[in-house]
């Protein structure tokens, strides 16, 4: 690799780039640094910013688990196979990115709301959507189920197909191919699409505000603050939800880091 | 009794197809499938294993009829050209991996393990990652773990093309020995024509999903039953003799020659002489040669640009001319010529 020094071009490269990483950094980093370690512990202990964190948490879990049970095996099928439509598919998968988050909450409004047709579907088992927690799920699951398969993808892909036909010739059926195999060897890659994609989930605003307001999720929460009291008020619960999410960040790299 | 009978197999992959692919092997015999790049050679293991849909035809093994059995249900071992050791997975439990799926308990995998690993003299090796192993030891692991389920039949996929040479050689000394300890029926392709005449007594050579001729070394390489098995097999110089040291040199004989090699090797073997490297002469040729012999021009090709002339000495050599020679040297058959060669010029394998 070249040196960074004596290369002009480089060096303009890298001051232009280092305004983009000051913008990331700053505002962050400035947020986390200026609160108080004790009125952040006391917002912690607020009953409504407690159970709203737990909320955003487990709700986000719920929708990673239907995604890895649903968008894995699909996962698979793109890495693997080629069908009519795969293209379309792929393009379908992209989707949720491209489309603004609110007209996503008015969409999944009008099919799982109290008249829409999967909404009326469920309320026979009791589920509903509207200003419950299945709505926040489903919030989202539509917008971050692209990552996770996106990622599996990745996985499956870099796995050699060979390694399972050696696999099938050893005595191992499909699934067992697939399950000693592929699954294992994709695993970092499935286990980061799943830690980005609950990440994702739990900074979700836009669409899930359409659906629930009450329970809050904790981005939620932190506008109705702003909103509501202000700047000085809002910051510490900020601040926790960015040093939340840093933390799986961390973790995340490390995770990936390892494997390379 | 034929052991393998593969019969008029029609297969259709992506491009790739067999058609009318028929193949007999006896119990233990070992059959090189020999053709260019792009023959279906992969394929038409790949298809024997069970990992491609047979549209017509059939398969038997001991005359068990296997076409539309499942690859677990077979029990035939595969090796890859490039291994494909499960690389999460430590030699120890790649050589286990088959018995682990058959359910083999505990106490007699790590026994065969063990005896496979000895076979091919990589115990020392059972503890450690693949990743972490040169070209030649991945082989093995990977002939090992394919040995250790007790294959009917033993598939070999250009198993010796990623090594270098000198590793090559040391592997393909390995096959043979693990073959003629277990006897297992191997099918092994390749494209290199070397490979195929040292390994094998039996030798398929197939083009565009078909077999264009199966015989000996010597039946497919005396006796082309096509022009494509001649061209492929080109107008080489083959010959198989033995090779004594003596005090200029490595001298191989066959049938009285003699001829000046550059080789480590002595015993038997077979040698290569490029036609283009031969040079002919209607006078006695004064060269620093050290092969030199007269023989009789027996038959002249006319290839378009470049002639074949053969020359009996009366061991057949093929040496190639350019047309403007041909008429320089007028040269005709049953006329007396000299050729020369450099002991560099032939290839010792």
């Amino acid at each position: 690799m070249q040196t960074l020094s004596k290369d002009w071009m480089r060096i303009s490269f890298l001051l232009l780039g280092g305004v983009l990483i000051l913008f990331i950094v700053w505002p962050l980093a400035q947020t986390v640094l200026s609160s108080k370690p004790g009125i952040l512990w006391q917002t912690l202990l607020d009953r409504e910013v407690f159970s709203s964190i737990a909320i955003t948490f487990y709700s986000s879990l719920i929708a990673t688990g239907i995604a890895f049970l649903t968008g894995v095996p699909l996962a698979y099928l793109l890495a693997r196979s080629t069908f009519p439509g795969k293209r379309l598919i792929e393009g379908i998968i992209d989707l949720p990115i491209v489309v603004p988050h609110s007209a996503v909450g008015i969409a999944l409004l009008m099919l799982f709301g109290r008249q829409g047709v999967l909404g009326r579907a469920f309320a026979p088992l009791g589920i509903k959507f509207v200003s419950a927690v299945p709505g926040i799920v489903i919030a989202m699951l539509f917008v971050s189920m692209s990552y996770l398969v996106n990622a599996a993808r990745d996985g499956f892909a870099s796995v050699d197909p060979r390694l399972e036909k050696v696999a099938r010739t050893l005595g191992a059926s499909q699934w067992r191919a697939l399950w000693h195999v592929s699954f294992p060897l994709a695993w970092r890659s499935i286990l980061s699409g799943m830690i980005l994609m609950w990440a994702r989930g739990l900074s979700e605003f836009g669409a899930v505000i359409i659906l629930s307001y009450h329970p809050t999720v904790a981005p939620v929460l932190l506008y109705t603050r702003f909103e509501s009291y202000g700047l000085d008020y809002a910051r510490p619960l900020a601040t926790i939800l960015i040093l939340s999410c840093l933390v799986v960040f961390v973790g995340l790299r490390m995770l990936t880091g390892r494997s390379r | 009794m034929t052991y393998l009978a593969i019969d008029a197999l029609n297969v259709e992959i992506g491009g790739f197809a067999l058609r009318d692919f028929s193949l007999n092997a006896n119990r233990g015999e070992y059959t090189i499938i020999l053709g260019p790049t792009g023959a279906g050679k992969t394929i038409l293991l790949e298809t024997i294993a069970g990992l491609h849909p047979v549209r017509s035809g059939r398969i038997t093994v001991e005359g068990e009829e296997i076409t539309h059995l499942p690859p677990e249900d077979r029990r035939i071992g595969f090796v890859y050209q490039d291994y494909m050791l499960f690389p999460h997975l430590s030699v120890e439990r790649n050589l286990g991996f088959g018995l682990d799926m058959r359910r083999i308990d505990r106490h007699s995998a790590i026994t065969k393990v063990q005896e496979a690993a000895r076979l091919l003299g990589i115990e020392h090796l059972l503890p450690r990652m693949p990743a972490s192993l040169s070209g030649g030891e991945k082989q093995r692991v990977a002939l090992a773990r394919a040995l250790v389920i007790e294959p009917r039949l033993l598939l070999l996929d250009e198993p010796l093309s990623a090594l270098d040479p000198e590793r090559r050689e040391s592997l393909q000394q390995e096959l043979s020995r693990a073959h003629d300890r277990l006897s297992t029926t191997t099918l092994h392709v390749t494209h290199d024509f070397e490979e195929a005449i040292s390994l094998g007594d039996r030798i398929a050579v197939i083009n565009s999903g078909r077999i264009e001729q199966v015989g000996t070394v010597d039946d497919i390489f005396r006796h082309p039953a096509s022009q494509f098995v001649a061209r492929f097999m080109g107008a080489r110089n083959l010959f198989t003799g033995v090779i004594k040291h003596q005090e200029e040199g490595s001298v191989l004989s066959i049938d009285g020659i003699k001829i000046a090699v550059v080789t480590d090797r002595h015993g038997p073997a077979h040698v290569s002489i490029r036609p283009e490297d031969i040079l002919i002469s209607r006078g006695k040729l004064d060269s620093s040669a050290r092969n030199s012999y007269s023989g009789r021009i027996s038959k002249i090709v006319d290839r378009g640009p470049l002639i074949y002339v053969t020359v009996c000495v009366p061991l057949p050599f093929v040496v190639i001319i350019t047309r403007r020679s041909l008429t320089q040297m007028a040269l005709e058959v049953g006329m007396e010529v000299y050729i020369a060669f450099k002991a560099s010029a032939v290839h010792v394998f």
